[in-house]
């Protein structure tokens, strides 16, 4: 082993003039900031604020042009009620969108799932809690199918859920025979699959416990995705998987269990849209694939991964609602809900790029 | 050279489909040396090391480290046994703090019930010892220990990845071209840790495609050329021309080198 070199002594003659040097460290300007790049840089850390200043908004401008109408208490937990599902599946598309995937079969989970439950009660005569068990088995199996095919074949998850989507809504409607199970039928032997849509009022607000689920389980996420080192993987998958996988981030489990869980969430969905509709109908919420990452977009998670709050998902999805419910009030054209939705998916993701700018 | 090898390679190949990247290449570093390893591009330099980090995983050849073989199915693997790397692209998280980076699959969690059961992790600590850390290097000059690594200038990224390499590494530390993005001054600093570092007993495996820094630091020089171990030199004995002519082929290396 050679003498080691002393550290001090600069060995190259250019680097003699360093000791020379300016011992100034790079400062920040922190203070000859415009207002815009203060927001820009505000934005950057807390991503969940747009939709929050929008929701603010909006309910502001609906509230002052419909009055008691809008505000009331009334009103404002049925927006709750609309959103609980649209929430729910929203919190799945949210854990697989911050991996930089994107499920489109989180609907037809949802569908088969609680078809699964029902079929299960009524066409086998299962107790209904092991037709639940079964219903959430049967999410979480079609999951880790995409979790499987996404994280070990390596296919591409919007090639892997479009194929998925359709297969779980073909699966779901043979299976069903395209039967719906009818309402009463299911109050009077099983009401526990209608268990989610059992009120609380509180004077004239009603929260179903769908909503709480809804709220329940975004607190929860939120949690574990900001508190927890899974959360802080996912995150780190979802921004740059290599970097993630040599700093040493099972990558491959990660995605895994992020597909599982989202498929065990529709599956809880499901059954939750049991308790909103009150039958078991295979043709039911054939929409919530895209109103979920319509709530994803405007919630302001990045569709490249790895940034966004689940809150702003939340958010997203009450400010679908509201706009639904103010302009039906005001009664104007539904179609004029879809145009503003569309203006607001755009917006949010030249808001989402604006923000990935900020630098320093 | 008396003591054993702390990690040996023998005969280590490696195809990329029809090119062979690695062919039946040797590998010696010793406890408490600095070993530069140097090369042609496409000489194999990278896929060596990647083969000793766990990122690729050789076809055929075996790994010792500290006389144990060793097969690293993953870079998790190889960090578990001590290895740590600071890759060329660093490997950091651009959404993510300079703590969450630091951590990255070896977070701290909380003590009693709120870690073992809620799995709450501890930023307070996690925070602490990371802005020790990039301290004791004094290689940055970062305000905020939660600032995003997209955040950080090119200089202060490379600082983050030393940091974590030199924080968590028990056995051995690979440094891949750790002052190809630096200027004058924040090069400097990082021979200067790599000199701490080796002062500490750790060895360091350095590529590096800068002569005056290899020959500065090395305590030896392995020469890569076409897939596999062309010598070991010492560099107080060969100038920076020779080791680039034996490098490129222009001139063979004395017999004595290839038996090293």
């Amino acid at each position: 082993m050679s003498e080691p070199t002393v550290a001090s002594q600069p060995s190259q003659e250019f680097e003699k003039v360093l000791s020379g040097s300016s011992k100034q460290v790079a400062s920040f300007d922190t203070h000859d900031k415009t207002p815009l790049q203060k927001a820009q840089h505000f934005l950057h850390k807390r991503p969940a604020a747009v939709p929050l200043i929008v929701l603010v908004l909006s309910l502001i401008v609906f509230g002052s042009v419909l009055g008691s109408k809008f505000f009331s208490a009334f009103s404002l937990t049925l927006i709750l009620q609309q959103v609980a599902i649209t929430g729910i599946v929203g919190a799945a598309q949210t854990l697989v969108i911050l991996t930089a995937g994107i499920d489109l079969s989180v609907g037809a989970i949802m569908v088969l799932s609680s078809v699964v439950m029902g079929q299960f009660t009524f066409r086998y005569g299962f107790p209904p809690e092991i037709a639940v068990i079964c219903g959430i088995a049967v999410g979480g199996l079609c999951g880790a199918v995409n979790g499987w095919l996404v994280s070990r074949v390596k296919l591409p998850p919007f090639i892997v859920t479009l194929g998925m989507w359709q297969i779980v809504l073909a699966s779901n409607f043979l299976y069903s025979a395209n039967e719906t199970i009818r309402s009463q039928d299911i109050s009077t032997t099983a009401p526990l699959l209608q268990f989610f849509g059992t009120n609380i009022r509180i004077g004239n607000a009603v929260f179903t416990y769908g909503v709480v689920t809804m709220v329940l389980l975004v607190g929860i996420l939120w949690y574990v995705l900001n508190k927890t080192a899974w959360g802080r993987h996912v995150y780190a998958v979802g921004d740059d998987p290599d970097a993630a996988e040599l700093s040493g981030v099972n990558v491959k489990k990660m995605l895994m269990s992020v597909y599982v869980l989202s498929g065990l969430i529709c599956a809880l969905a499901g059954w939750t849209l049991i308790g909103r509709i009150g039958s078991v109908s295979p043709t039911a919420g054939q929409f919530a694939n895209i109103e979920s990452i319509t709530a994803v977009v405007i919630g302001g998670i990045s569709l490249f991964g790895g940034r966004g709050s689940i809150m702003g998902m939340l958010f997203g999805a009450l400010i679908v609602g509201v706009f639904q419910l103010g302009l039906r009030l005001i009664g104007t054209d539904p179609q004029w809900t879809y145009l503003l939705i569309g203006v607001l998916i755009i917006a949010a993701v030249a808001i989402d790029q604006w923000i990935r700018k900020v630098a320093g | 050279m008396a003591q054993e090898p702390i990690l040996t390679a023998r005969g280590i190949v490696k195809r990329y489909g029809r090119v062979t990247a690695l062919d039946h290449a040797d590998f010696d570093l010793y406890k408490g040396e600095i070993l530069a390893v140097i090369g042609d591009n496409g000489a194999g330099k990278s896929s060596m090391i990647k083969a000793i980090s766990g990122a690729i995983h050789p076809d055929e050849g075996e790994i010792r480290l500290d006389g144990e073989v060793v097969n690293f199915r993953s870079p998790i693997e190889a960090r578990k046994a001590g290895i740590e790397t600071v890759y060329q692209n660093l490997a950091l998280s651009p959404a993510l703090s300079i703590a969450d980076n630091m951590f990255l699959g070896r977070e701290i969690r909380k003590s009693g019930p709120l870690g073992s059961i809620f799995r709450m992790l501890d930023h307070a600590a996690m925070e602490k010892i990371a802005r020790d850390k990039l301290s004791e290097l004094g290689l940055m000059t970062i305000q905020n220990i939660n600032q995003a690594v997209e955040t950080l200038s090119g200089g202060q990224r490379q600082g983050v990845a030393v940091a974590r390499a030199a924080a968590f590494g028990s056995k051995l530390i690979i440094l891949d071209e750790p002052t190809a993005a630096l200027g004058v001054k924040e090069s400097r600093r990082v021979l200067e840790l790599i000199l701490d570092v080796r002062a500490r007993g750790l060895p360091i495996v350095l590529i590096s495609h800068n002569m005056p820094h290899v020959f500065e630091v090395a305590d030896r020089i392995h020469i890569h050329r076409l897939g596999k171990r062309l010598c070991v030199i010492n560099p107080k004995e060969y100038t920076m021309s020779d080791a680039v002519a034996f490098m490129t082929g222009a001139k063979e290396p004395p017999r004595e080198a290839l038996a090293a």
